[in-house]
């Protein structure tokens, strides 16, 4: 790592351009984690941006190796820490596949609306700390007022507030709370009185607009060729939606739209999010009350064995396509696991797409990948 | 009424009759500083307070509310914690500019307290070019920030710094032109003047629209000269840190901190003097009845009610729009602003000599 640094050092000494190197966290407020960005930069024109990672790197996958099928997806909570529901299912589902475990539909049902809650719950922070990317303060407190009570209904029924560990193979850990149903219905009314305030206070604004517009242009070959996917590559018109393509659960039978936007600059993607709050509370809406009778769990055994072979299972995290591979040799214990975690794949596309734009341009662009540390490094 | 000349001028005959002239005026130069450096110290006070409470009021939080009553001693307690914290001075940095700096931002906002009319004849001192003296000093205050930038050694303050000069020199422009249109219409460019010719209405009132422009470009240029949101590029945090002063730390900080909250409240005191007729109470030309029930409300009151205004409205932007970035910037001042501004100074030219304002 100080290698490639200090080359750049070197280069900038000798440069008669006098470019400037500088190196963007790993303590920096705009990355919202403990990334490192070396940027060089030409004035306040940015040349290169080299992402330097493994600040919070703790081998969460070989980690795994040697926890059992049931207890590997706690460590899961922590990879992508705002949507830990949706890590949980993919190991969850991954496991089932292998067991071959039919989910009651009542877990089911649970399952999406707590994915769906967790994706709102998501794109209100990132909402609130993109606003806070461009200097505007108040909107991040006006998302975490939602954003709170969607925490309190997963406290209320999962006792966490972050770490959910709610999903289990076979279905969910626990029934859910008896207010539950009321809690998340009091949520939509709020949301659904306090929504217009998003487009009021940040999308029409023409500060904002002006900051997002035409930033950070990605093509959809782009997008395809870097492995983009979520909001980064529905952005520039890429349909990748795991929802859609390959459903899974009881996604197939739901009413909801693909948000697809074509511009592939900042404010498409800000647009494709802000979209899919719309179409989750559309999910939420449509199961919150059709919660079937039934078992939370399925009935399997106290040690699961997967038998031999691989197994993969994706799923539409907030972020984007999350991937879950793991390799049997039939024992109590993976024998390999990996995770395909979309925020290592969008962030490979950020020094294409912010050469040559202005340092404020890379934050405006930057906060749009809504990029989560730990999920990237693991 | 109590009249703050007839004080001043008692003061003034009792120190003369006691001292030598030179001494006593000594002694009127002690008084009047100590009494601006306490102004300066309280405003300070005042101001970081008020914007930690408007800021949570519009954030749906509480703010400081532990210590004293309401939390209102919150910036008294955070002002000791700085003065006790080392004052740090990085090695690589050129050390006299380093803490000259700060004192230069607090000396030019300190100077800029002199024109302004705080009551009905309360000046420190009403000089014939108050205007211009305002214009001049407050340009002073962008050398602290490049000074800053460029001794720390550090490469964020250092864009911080130049973002900041850059956008002080533009913005400067748009402020002149937006007062010139005020002196265009009263024909002085000494404060009390410009006030005592608001006695029958404001400027904002009496000058037709062209005036109500110059007054927002006034708000905006002012905005961006000290640095606050949606122009604080130079210490844009989600950019740069901390900008200029990222190597600034305990009192030398807080140096800093204070100027930036005393420039707003000059901007702000000379946008009311300018174009809400500053101590003047809310008058209407030939209502006699009128205008004596407005002047029973002390003129302080009116001074700072004004000021305090539009302080508050700085702030409602700082916490509602984003930031701007640096070549949006400068667009708006060279491309929309400043072509603005100068039409306009032309059509109040045109009021002034046909006379047509009230």
């Amino acid at each position: 790592m100080y290698q490639t640094t200090d080359i750049l050092v070197n280069e900038t000494a000798n440069d008669p351009m006098g470019q400037m190197v500088i190196n963007v966290g790993p303590q920096h407020p705009a990355t919202h984690g403990v990334l490192h960005l070396v940027i060089t930069l030409n004035g306040e024109t940015i040349q290169k941006v080299e992402p330097h990672l493994g600040y919070i790197h703790r081998s969460i996958e070989k980690m795994c190796e040697s926890l059992t099928y049931r207890q590997f997806i706690y460590v899961t909570s922590r990879m992508d820490y705002l949507s830990s529901h949706i890590n949980n299912h993919a190991c969850a589902l991954c496991v089932e596949k292998g067991l071959q475990v039919e989910v009651p539909e009542r877990a089911q049902v649970i399952r999406v609306l707590m994915d769906e809650l967790t994706r709102i719950a998501s794109h209100e922070l990132w909402w609130g700390a993109m606003a806070m990317d461009l200097g505007a303060f108040t909107p991040f407190f006006h998302a975490f007022r939602e954003r709170e009570t969607i925490n309190d209904i997963m406290e209320e029924t999962c006792g966490a507030r972050l770490t959910m560990n709610y999903m289990v193979p076979g279905g969910v850990m626990h029934d859910i709370h008896p207010n539950f149903q009321k809690r998340v219905k009091d949520f939509l009314q709020l949301y659904k009185q306090k929504i217009h305030e998003y487009d009021e206070l940040v999308t029409g604004n023409i500060i904002f607009q002006n900051r997002m517009k035409g930033v950070g242009y990605i093509s959809p070959e782009d997008a395809i060729s870097y492995g983009c996917s979520g909001p980064v590559a529905r952005g520039s018109g890429v349909s990748c939606d795991v929802r859609k393509h390959f459903p899974y659960e009881i996604y197939d039978k739901l009413q909801f739209d693909e948000v697809l936007e074509t511009a592939g600059d900042s404010f498409a993607r800000y647009l494709v999010r802000v979209k899919e709050m719309h179409q989750s509370v559309r999910i939420v809406e449509q199961l919150i009350d059709n919660i079937p009778e039934g078992d939370f769990q399925a009935k399997t055994k106290a040690v699961l064995k997967l038998p031999k072979g691989e197994f993969y299972q994706r799923v539409e995290t907030a972020r984007g396509e999350l991937g879950v591979y793991i390799v049997s040799e039939g024992g109590t214990t993976p024998y390999r696991i990996k995770f395909r975690s979309p925020g290592f794949s969008n962030l490979s596309i950020l020094d294409h797409m912010t050469r040559g734009s202005k340092i404020g341009d890379l934050v405006a662009a930057m906060g749009t990948l809504d990029l989560v540390i730990p999920d990237i490094d693991r | 009424m109590i009249s703050f000349s007839d004080i001043a001028t008692q003061i003034d005959s009792w120190l003369n009759a006691q001292f030598d002239p030179t001494i006593a005026l000594l002694i009127e130069g002690v008084i009047i500083g100590v009494a601006a450096i306490g102004l300066f110290a309280g405003l300070g006070l005042v101001l970081v307070i008020m914007e930690r409470k408007v800021s949570a009021w519009m954030q749906i939080r509480l703010g400081p509310n532990r210590v004293g009553p309401k939390g209102l001693l919150q910036s008294l307690a955070d002002t000791v914690k700085l003065l006790v914290k080392e004052g740090l001075t990085p090695s690589g940095s050129d050390k006299f500019l380093f803490n000259l700096a700060p004192f230069i931002a607090m000396i030019a906002a300190m100077l800029l307290l002199a024109p302004i009319g705080f009551a009905r004849n309360l000046y420190i001192w009403d000089l014939n070019i108050g205007v211009l003296y305002v214009a001049a000093i407050s340009s002073i205050s962008v050398i602290s920030v490049l000074m800053a930038g460029w001794s720390s050694n550090n490469k964020y303050s250092l864009l911080g710094a130049m973002r900041s000069g850059a956008q002080i020199v533009s913005y400067e422009l748009s402020a002149g032109l937006s007062i010139l249109t005020i002196v265009v219409l009263t024909g002085s460019l000494r404060v009390s003047d410009i006030i005592m010719a608001q006695e029958n209405g404001w400027w904002i009132f009496k000058g037709h629209i062209p005036v109500i422009i110059a007054f927002i470009i006034f708000l905006i240029a002012a905005t961006a000269e000290t640095n606050r949101a949606p122009f604080d590029l130079a210490e844009a945090e989600s950019e740069l840190t901390a900008g200029f002063h990222t190597e600034y730390s305990g009192m030398k900080f807080a140096l800093f901190f204070l100027a930036e909250y005393i420039n707003v409240f000059i901007v702000c005191a000379m946008g009311a003097t300018l174009f809400l007729g500053g101590w003047m109470p809310f008058h209407i030309g030939g209502w006699t009845g009128f205008n004596t029930i407005m002047d029973y409300i002390p003129s302080s009151i009116w001074f700072f009610g004004k000021t305090f205004f539009l302080i508050f409205v700085m702030m409602w932007f700082r916490w509602t729009f984003p930031r701007l970035r640096i070549d949006q910037l400068l667009n708006l001042e060279w491309k929309y602003l400043l072509p603005i501004g100068m039409v306009n100074i032309l059509l109040v030219t045109l009021i002034a000599i046909m006379g047509w304002h009230f």
